[in-house]
């Protein structure tokens, strides 16, 4: 009965001062909205590396010449020579875990046809490469095991080489171009692959068979990289583990020694960047917690005040017999009822406009549930106590003084 | 001979403003029985609004004893004093302190929002009949900007006589009415004073004391005069002697 009367008197008090609890109402909704959109962005960040590593070929295991050294920019093993093709054989012979392998050589170099002329790179690798890579032709086909065993000049290339050599949109299967100087017959395009999320153009690139570039164009003797697909995705790191093993006695190793090459799956490859979009979520959460920081701020001086202006009609309720619970009780309910009201149109707006930046602005967005619920009680606690705080203050006044505050 | 519902003892209330301490009650004693009409008087500044606060428990003594009913002030909890507030004592502010943006029936609701005895329905009744009481049946919809100032004092008066109570204390509660209101009011309360309801009136207007049954006059803060009125005039009568409005 008595707390249904104290519901009554609040919301009378919130229809009463629309202005005043519209104000409040924006602190909340803007502090708790800001929050949700910011980690959304960085969360979808996050997320969309993920996606487009797991698309690479989420079975993928690369094997690299020298000892670990972790990070995004490193190159194919520089000048270590500790992969060869017999390593290579090895494994492929020795692992049960993995269901395609070719060995990687590659280097750069231009590419002629005619006078059209554009600097690209050339990877040497088997047929397998295709399925590893999972990637399809577009036209033409890929070169056979026999073509590698022969070590034939022919070549798969990408759309961007394409598009470049061949300018006047003639159809490369069965032209001749020139890498370095030797000659290649074009056998198949690549299907497009577009930029990768680090701005690599995965379309500017020719494929030929190791053979031939290991000894025609680079005249190595070493791999530059093995890369393997593992026969499922939770095989991987069993897989990473087993070819270790086979390079360690491949290349008698003793126990005390450090590997000298390594071996990844993508699954830690994903988390080496997954680690550079992380400072971004930090970022993004360092100044969402400012904003929210400065909604709480906000709120806090709104209801502070408007409680406080208030302190003349908390003196008069008590003249007329409130008792300072009635009183509490009153601010309390509608402190709860303006931040929760407010806490849940900042989730809609929120995710409303998380939605709109993923459709207008085509960032990658991923709303994250701890953003919703810590915004959301962050915004609904600074609001119920400074709606409170105050209100304890003026009811444990005399009636008279709380009557005569201006 | 009547109990006596209010006994006050060398009371003394000090405002302190910065350095300067004002003396606003100096040490005054008196007893008031169940059942008087007292009026007190005195010039402005006299300390007539500090004492009839603290009579009403809205505010504390610096030094002295308020004994009500009894039952020395001291010894009360806040809660207490708040439900003596609501249920036995009627107050009319000076500056009738109505809420804004509330209707008058709301207003005069109030003191029964906090008596959970009261329900919802008897509520309503008995604040659309203190309306009546003080002829404001016409304007119960009315906020307080909406109201003349005798109209607003009128919704103060009804809203100290809502809760039935025992003792009515008013601040100049006529102070802002016209000779014809004012005697409909004194007779309102000399009614209520018959009914066994004790009044303590502060009034400024001497001819408003000769309707009660005795007088305080108070000077800076100490009585200086407290007779008995051997002639109490009858209100009812004085305003039939009022000569007729013409309309
Ligand atoms: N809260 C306060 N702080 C400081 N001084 C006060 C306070 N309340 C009253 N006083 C002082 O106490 C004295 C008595 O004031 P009070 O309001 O009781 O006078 P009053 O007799 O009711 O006068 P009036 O007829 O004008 O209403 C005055 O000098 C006033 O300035
Ligand atoms: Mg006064």
């Amino acid at each position: 009965m008595r707390v249904l009367n104290l519901f009554k008197i609040a919301t009378k008090a919130i229809i009463l001062n629309k202005t005043r609890t519209l104000l409040t109402m924006l602190g909340i909704i803007i502090g708790v909205a800001s929050v949700i959109a910011m980690l959304a962005i960085g969360e979808g960040s996050k997320e969309s590396i993920r996606t487009t590593i797991s698309a690479m070929g989420s079975n993928m295991i690369t094997i690299q010449p020298g000892a670990d050294s972790r990070g995004p920019a490193r190159g194919s093993g520089g000048d270590v020579q500790t992969l060869t093709l017999e390593n290579y054989e090895t494994i492929k012979e020795q692992s049960d875990l993995i269901s395609y392998i070719t060995p990687v050589v590659n280097g750069s170099g231009q590419i002629i046809n005619g006078s059209n002329n554009w600097p690209s790179s050339i990877y040497g690798v088997n047929p397998e490469y295709l399925d590893i890579k999972v990637v399809g032709l577009k036209s033409g086909s890929m070169f056979t095991d026999a073509e590698v065993k022969s070590a034939s000049k022919v070549a798969v290339i990408g759309q961007t080489v394409v598009e470049n050599v061949f300018p006047d949109g003639q159809e490369p299967v069965g032209q001749m171009i020139r890498f370095n100087n030797i000659p290649f017959k074009v056998i198949g395009v690549l299907e497009e692959k577009g930029e990768n999320t680090f701005g690599q153009d995965q379309d500017d690139v020719v494929i030929a068979p190791y053979t031939t570039v290991q000894k025609r164009i680079l005249a190595i003797d070493h791999l530059n990289q093995i890369i393997a697909s593992a026969i499922s995705e939770d095989d991987a790191p069993a897989a990473v583990e087993q070819i270790s093993n086979i390079l360690r006695t491949e290349h008698k190793l003793l126990d005390s020694e450090e590997d000298d090459f390594s071996v990844r799956s993508m699954e830690e490859l994903i988390s080496t960047f997954s680690s550079t979009s992380e400072m971004l979520t930090i970022l993004l959460v360092a100044v969402a917690s400012i904003s929210l920081l400065i909604g709480g701020i906000g709120i806090m001086n709104i209801m502070y005040v408007s409680v406080k202006e208030r302190t003349k009609e908390i003196g008069l309720r008590m003249a007329v017999g409130a008792k300072g619970a009635d009183i509490l009780m009153q601010f309390l309910i509608e402190a709860i009822l303006i931040s929760i009201t407010g806490g849940l149109l900042g989730v809609l707006l929120g995710l409303a406009a998380t939605v709109f930046i993923e459709e207008f602005l085509n960032w990658p967005t991923s709303v994250a549930l701890y953003s919703i619920v810590i915004s959301f009680a962050v915004c609904a606690v600074t609001g119920i106590f400074f709606g409170w705080y105050p209100a304890r203050k003026a009811s444990a006044l005399d009636p008279i003084t709380a009557l005569r505050y201006e | 001979m009547s109990k006596e519902i209010i006994k006050i003892q060398d009371l003394k209330r000090e405002f302190t403003m910065g350095s300067e301490t004002v003396h606003a009650l100096r040490g005054i004693s008196f007893d008031i029985k169940e059942g008087e009409f007292v009026t007190i008087m005195g010039s402005s500044g006299s300390g007539k609004s500090t004492m009839l606060n603290i009579l009403g428990c809205l505010d504390q003594p610096t030094s002295g004893t308020y004994e009500i009913d009894g039952v020395k002030m001291k010894d009360l909890s806040r809660n207490q004093l708040a439900t003596i507030r609501n249920e036995k004592i009627g107050f009319i502010f000076q500056s009738y302190n109505l809420l804004a943006r509330t209707s008058a029936l709301e207003n005069v609701e109030l003191p029964l929002l906090y008596n959970s005895k009261v329900s919802t329905e008897e509520r309503r009744t008995r604040a659309i009949k203190a309306l009546e009481m003080v002829g404001l049946s016409d304007r119960m919809d009315h906020t307080p900007s909406e109201l003349s100032g005798g109209q607003q004092q009128r919704v103060a008066i009804a809203r100290s006589l809502v809760n039935n109570p025992v003792m009515i204390l008013a601040d100049e509660a006529t102070g802002n009415l016209d000779t014809r209101t004012s005697y409909e009011i004194m007779s309102l309360f000399q009614e209520l004073n018959k009914k066994g309801i004790t009044i303590t009136f502060v009034t400024h207007e001497p001819d408003i004391a000769t309707f009660s049954s005795r007088t305080i006059v108070l000077k800076d803060g100490d009585i200086i005069q407290d007779y008995n009125n051997e002639n109490v005039q009858s209100a009812a009568a004085e305003l039939a002697k009022l000569p007729k409005q013409d309309h």
